[in-house]
């Protein structure tokens, strides 16, 4: 934690120093997030599985139900949506825990000087533990409705890297931005809640592409214009065992350095701000 | 390292944006930005801490802050800790910085006693291994004995503070910054800890302590900085500026 000049904190070296710093702590954050997953399951009889059954009941239920109206095969329609669903799970918990990233730590900003970047990293991290935790369900999907994986299923591993990645700049950004106007916290969340049906979790996209009626196939290509179907096309993608699409991760690379250029911004400008408005 | 541990702050400030409801909200901001100004006061308000802090300390240095509520003792220590970096002037900060202004922060109610020893220290700047050699030390010092592997939520006042203590006056912290706040502890314990705390402070290069204690005072330092209305009052051997302060104050 060894700090030096203060001089003009609004350069570039303090603001990649917070990040690097904030990575060197990493006992720290592994620590805080793996004690927050914990947190959720410690008087609970089934502990750690409790996480992955809740999204799986969600996911299932819905499965049946959009099966039934969408006159698709179960086998389809139901991994479709439960990979959709552990995706956006990590995607909505950046955005949504992103917001309230560093007011919900007041008392760990205002006591220790600690480079911000350990609460945007807690949080990634717990997200990214979220994660694993729901694989097992898609591990025990694959046993019961076996999908085609191949050589191209490996693309799933850079997928949710930049998942990673996007989610930390998205984390640090909103909340810097969120710390100051406060009134932007509830918008987030609603924000989020409409991305979801916005975004194709649960109606198959390529469905409504191949619509019969071509109203329908032409409306369809407009969900194109989400930026959140890119995020969840890379990486579901792979993991249904489907073919690539280059665009999808065209968007995403782009967005990621639109996003991380914005936010280092951000960061340089408001930094030494967040620990005043707290 | 290649400099020595030390601070040095020339013409610090520290001034806190008073926001209210209607400047935390964006869409006020959004629209006071198409409409123009309509009322000349609705700039921000701002609170001056600090003003023009100059202050040069060095390795060695044992520091006493004295000033009544509200003078900026805890902002001055925040100000040296790196959380609040000046809005004007400049803070320099060499060496590692423990701030200990409120025994609690860090610990966690759910999880055991032994666990809660580790992510303090983590938060301290010290490492997993660091703690984990530390804790029996620390476990003999609390006398909790196995309570220590209860939750904390189950620990009474007094023991939660004897773990903070434990485990903040076992770190090695180059620049030890202490804030009082140390109570509800039996009095047997309380010496205990004196001890403790003087044998951490010989090892910190750098302690500034901010008391209303002058028992507390003379024991840990031997120079004082009394702070004035966000400004440096008096700076200099701690039993003058101890004694203008209580003259000012009669």
């Amino acid at each position: 934690m060894t700090q030096s000049a203060v001089t003009a904190s609004r350069d570039w070296q303090r603001t990649t120093a917070d990040l690097r710093n904030g990575w060197q702590q990493r006992q720290l954050w592994g620590h805080l997030g793996w004690q927050d997953i914990k947190q959720r399951y410690r008087r609970s009889v089934l502990g750690p599985i409790w996480i992955s059954i809740t999204m799986a009941v969600t996911a299932i239920a819905l499965g049946i139900l959009y099966a039934g109206l969408f006159g698709n095969e179960l086998g389809v329609q139901l991994p479709y949506i439960l990979v959709g669903f552990i995706i956006w799970n990590f995607i909505s918990g950046c955005l949504a825990e992103g917001s309230e990233v560093f007011t919900s730590n007041v008392g760990l900003i205002t006591h220790l000087p600690a480079p911000l970047s350990v609460h945007v990293y807690r949080l990634v991290w717990r997200q990214t533990l979220f994660f694993l935790h729901n694989l097992v369900v898609y591990v025990v999907m694959l046993v019961i409705f076996p999908q085609p994986l191949g050589w191209g299923s490996l693309l799933a591993f850079p997928a949710f890297g930049l998942l990673v990645v996007n989610g930390t700049w998205v984390a640090l950004l909103l909340g810097i931005v969120t710390t100051r106007f406060r009134d932007l916290l509830p918008i987030t969340q609603s924000i989020v809640q409409l991305a979801f049906f916005l975004t194709p979790i649960v109606w198959i996209y390529e469905d409504l592409q191949n619509s019969a009626n071509p109203a329908i196939a032409e409306r369809a290509r407009i969900a194109e214009l989400n930026p959140f179907l890119h995020f969840v096309e890379i990486l579901r993608r792979p993991m249904l065992g489907q073919s690539f699409e280059l665009r999808n991760w065209v968007v995403v690379l782009a967005i990621t350095v639109v996003g991380w250029t914005v936010t280092l911004i951000a960061v340089r400008r408001y930094r030494a701000r967040i620990a005043y408005w707290v | 390292m290649t400099t020595a541990v030390g601070i040095e702050t020339q013409d610090a400030c520290v001034d806190f944006p008073i926001f209210d409801a209607k400047s935390r909200s964006l869409k006020k901001t959004v629209m006071g930005m198409v409409g123009g100004t309509i009322e000349s006061g609705s700039r921000v308000p701002i609170i001056e801490a600090l003003r023009d802090i100059n202050l040069t300390l060095q390795h060695g240095a044992r520091v006493g802050l004295v000033g009544h509520n509200g003078a900026g003792k805890s902002t001055l220590l925040r100000l040296l800790s790196g959380i609040y970096e000046p809005t004007r002037g400049t803070a320099t900060i060499r060496g590692r910085v423990a701030p200990i202004f409120d025994l609690g922060v860090g610990m966690d109610p759910e999880i055991s006693g032994l666990e809660n020893i580790v992510v303090r220290g983590l938060f301290l700047g010290m490492t997993r291994k660091q703690m984990e050699s530390r804790v029996d030390d620390i476990a003999e010092f609390t006398e909790l004995g196995d309570f220590l592997r209860m939750p904390l939520r189950t620990y009474s006042t007094g023991m939660r503070v004897r773990l903070a203590l434990g485990v903040v006056t076992s770190i090695d912290p180059e620049i030890l910054l202490l804030d009082e706040g140390i109570g509800a502890v039996d009095a047997a314990f309380l010496e205990k800890s004196k001890r403790r705390l003087s044998a951490l402070v010989d090892r910190a290069g750098l302690l500034v302590f901010a008391s209303h204690s002058d028992e507390f005072l003379r024991e840990l330092c031997d120079t004082a900085i009394w702070m004035e209305h966000g400004t440096i009052r008096e700076h200099g051997p701690l039993e003058d500026v101890l004694a203008s302060y209580r003259d000012a104050r009669r």
